[in-house]
């Protein structure tokens, strides 16, 4: 099975709530919308105070180029336009609408049946998509329109959808996969017609071969092809399909591949080269290489926006950990607080000593649970009082294993020294721009050392050095 | 005999030809530097802390004499006596300039500002706060690790451990300005040192509303406006939920210090009241 060269660790998945059922989470009586949900400017509102709004109605605009617009998740009125205190304690600006049901936009079929005829043209879908406010779901929230509208110096063959979750305890994308199959293949076919290419390659880790066997069963009813072939030839699903779906040259291509399990594999660069073997160039995006990477959350939302007129209104979460009484899978709309969320899967256990937003490798610890679920929420995780403990820090031993781990072949030990004593010019010649976050130093270091702290701080500071210097 | 005379001889005309050459490169390549740098160095206390805004003491020196004015330059731990010595050097008339220190604006110390989280990642207020806005309930307030201790060359500054905040030695403090610098919530600045040290101010950045802000520190300034009312002088101004004493309009007499309700303003290094000796 195919994987990236570089690096990477091995951490046990503990998907404790693999394959639950997804459970809606009920409406709560205020939901807030931040209007900095996305990576860009923040948005502008559009309503007033005592506005009446209906769900899936824009509330405040795009602020810029790179920034989405917000969408409200209920109907309601617009108690105040003020701010809020995020889940870190800092205080951001929002739209805070009382909450009185859930009647929808006109024009949005919310719970519709699948539909697959999309004879749009490109630049009318990239509309749709901006309008709707996707942003990328995998965590990075970057608005999905900038990126279906690479350079035009660069030439896109291949759309990379990231079904990965490489992430340990996260399940919701291998649930959405195993639930709406059709949806999320039909996602894909749009964002192939938005950037006009006809090869899409679907990257699945081998933890989730059922997701992988599905979704291949579904391409081939999509092409009509008879069932009765495969068991004839008594070969497996996976082979039968590469043999028909690699003659056919007029349809648009799309393959499900299986890769064996190791983080960071759902990293940009890492997909595409474990994927196609081409190599990101030092500080280039995918499109340099011919890609466009999207995450499988982001293929569903754009089917939702695109089909049914839907804007990004609901996110998939996965509420988990070892001691959380219902460890499960949840469509959640935005706005709606993560204590409600919590409840869902029984409250919050006694023993916790730490809640994640997102996975255990690169989630965020949240100092308090009074704030609203936004575009950026992708899991709760629990961790009880042992787990989250600091481990003791220990000296540097020059072991080498955090560089033999890092995916982006870094040296981390070093940048990590000289973050603690602020060399930043050395950690610039270092490359530490290039440093995605993963964490696999900090995981695999022996010392107990807070390597990516250190270097995510550098890392600020030298991107801020860059900006201030380019902007001389 | 021989010998010696012979090594004399060529050893010494050796010697000759090398002071000769040496002499014409050195007057060829000659770099002129103005004497005037070294003895304005000379005068500048050589901490090299940054705190005049040059590299350090050298180049401060030599943008002086570059420039022959001072007008925008000042060495603030040297003072206005080393700035004379510096302007008689240069022959121009001194900038007289008010002698400083910093004050911290936070005085929520642990006992009155109760933690409602345990931060366990590096003790670095720098990275804590990229982190979150703190373990207590203010996002204001100081963090506590310290980074402003480190950033002091005088050792004029040390954390309290028992209230968690740092403490400034006023006579060591030169008003360099590196822990200003070295505070992710900006909570230390410059301030007029006063006559005798003397001087009032709010120690609060909290722009909380009061109750949130009276609720995360029981020393909070709740910008209840008290003091404004209170002043003669016109010299409190509250913005965005937070008192600020105005320093040239400030006469100390501290009538706001008796109203404030969360004790938020400071007044330092004033002599003991008696009937409070009592």
């Amino acid at each position: 099975m195919k994987t990236f060269s570089l690096g990477g660790i091995h951490p046990h998945d503990n998907k404790l709530s693999a394959r639950k059922p997804f459970k809606v989470v009920a409406l709560p009586d205020v939901a807030i919308f931040p209007l900095e949900q996305h990576i860009g400017a923040p948005a502008k509102p559009i309503v007033a105070v005592g506005d009446k709004v209906l769900a899936g109605q824009m509330i405040a605009e795009a602020g810029g180029f790179v920034s989405a617009p917000v969408h409200s998740s209920v109907s309601g009125t617009v108690q105040k336009i003020a701010t809020f205190t995020d889940g870190w304690g800092f205080d951001k600006m929002a739209i805070h609408i009382k909450v009185e049901g859930s009647e929808w936009v006109e024009n949005i079929q919310a719970n519709s049946e699948l539909r697959t005829e999309c004879n749009l043209s490109s630049e009318e879908i990239i509309k749709k998509i901006a309008d709707a406010g996707i942003v990328g779901l995998g965590g990075a929230c970057f608005p999905t329109q900038v990126k279906l509208m690479p350079p035009k110096d660069m030439s896109v063959d291949t759309l990379i959808i990231n079904a990965v979750e490489c992430e340990p305890y996260l399940t919701h994308n291998h649930q959405l996969m195993l639930e709406k199959p059709a949806e999320v293949l039909m996602g894909v076919r749009i964002l192939m017609q938005a950037l006009n290419i006809k090869k899409a390659i679907i990257g699945i880790e081998a933890n989730k071969m059922d997701a992988v066997e599905l979704l291949k069963g579904e391409l081939i009813k999509e092409k009509g092809e008879c069932q009765h072939k495969v068991s004839a030839k008594n070969t497996s699903v996976t082979e039968s399909v590469d043999v028909l779906l690699t003659d056919r040259e007029k349809v648009p291509e799309v393959n499900v591949v299986p890769l064996k399990l190791k983080y960071p594999q759902g990293g940009e660069k890492q997909l595409i080269e474990a994927l196609t073997g081409r190599k990101v160039p030092n500080g280039g995006i995918p499109a340099a290489v011919g890609c466009v990477v999207q995450n499988v959350g982001t293929a569903f939302a754009v089917y939702e926006a695109v089909q049914l007129n839907k804007p990004l209104v609901e996110v998939m979460m996965t509420v988990t950990g070892p001691s959380v009484t219902n460890p499960g899978n949840f469509i959640v709309r935005i706005g709606t607080p993560i204590e409600k969320v919590l409840e869902m899967a029984g409250g919050i256990p006694a023993d916790t000593g730490k809640i994640i937003g997102g996975g255990p490798m690169m989630g965020k610890t949240y100092s308090h649970t009074n704030h609203p679920v936004s575009k950026r929420s992708s899991g709760l995780l629990l961790l009880p009082n042992d787990m989250a403990a600091p481990l003791e820090e220990k000296n540097c031993i020059r072991c080498g294993k955090c560089v033999q781990n890092c995916p982006m072949g870094l040296a981390p030990y070093l940048l990590a020294t000289q973050g603690e004593m602020a060399l930043w010019d050395d950690m610039e010649q270092e490359q530490v721009a290039n440093c995605i976050e993963c964490g696999c130093c900090t995981f695999t270091c022996p010392s107990n050392r807070p390597l990516l702290d250190y270097i995510r701080y550098g890392k600020q500071t030298v991107m801020a050095n860059i900006r201030a210097r380019a902007s001389k | 005999m021989n010998i010696i005379v012979t090594s004399l001889v060529v050893l010494g005309s050796i010697a000759i030809i090398a002071a000769v050459i040496l002499f014409l490169v050195a007057r060829k390549f000659a770099v002129y530097e103005d004497p005037l740098i070294d003895q304005v160095a000379e005068v500048l206390p050589g901490a090299n802390c940054g705190g005049c805004g040059y590299a350090g003491c050298r180049a401060f020196a030599e943008n002086c004499v570059k420039t022959g004015k001072l007008e925008r330059d000042y060495c603030p731990v040297g003072g206005t006596d080393v700035m004379k010595r510096v302007a008689a050097l240069l022959g121009v008339e001194a900038q007289a300039s008010e002698p400083k220190v910093a004050v911290l604006l936070c005085n929520g110390s642990s006992a009155c500002r109760p933690k409602l989280t345990t931060y366990t990642g590096v003790k670095k207020c720098s990275i804590a706060h990229t982190t979150y806005a703190g373990e207590t309930g203010c996002k204001f307030g100081c963090i506590g690790f310290g980074d402003c201790q480190v950033a002091c060359a005088f050792d004029a500054l040390h954390i309290d451990p028992t209230t968690g905040l740092p403490v400034i030695d006023e006579d060591k403090c030169t008003a360099c300005g590196a822990c200003t610098k070295a505070c992710p919530k900006l909570l230390l600045q410059l301030r007029k040192k006063g006559p005798k040290g003397r001087k009032v101010y709010v120690a609060c950045k909290s722009q909380d509303k009061g109750a949130i802000a009276k609720k995360a520190c029981a020393n909070a300034c709740i910008g209840c406006s008290k003091c404004v009312k209170e002043c003669p002088f016109e010299a409190i101004t509250v913005t965005n939920n937070v008192a600020y004493i105005d320093d040239t309009k400030c006469r100390l007499c501290r009538k706001c210090v008796a109203v404030c309700p969360t004790g938020a303003i400071h007044a330092v290094n004033f002599p003991v009241k008696k009937d409070e000796n009592v």
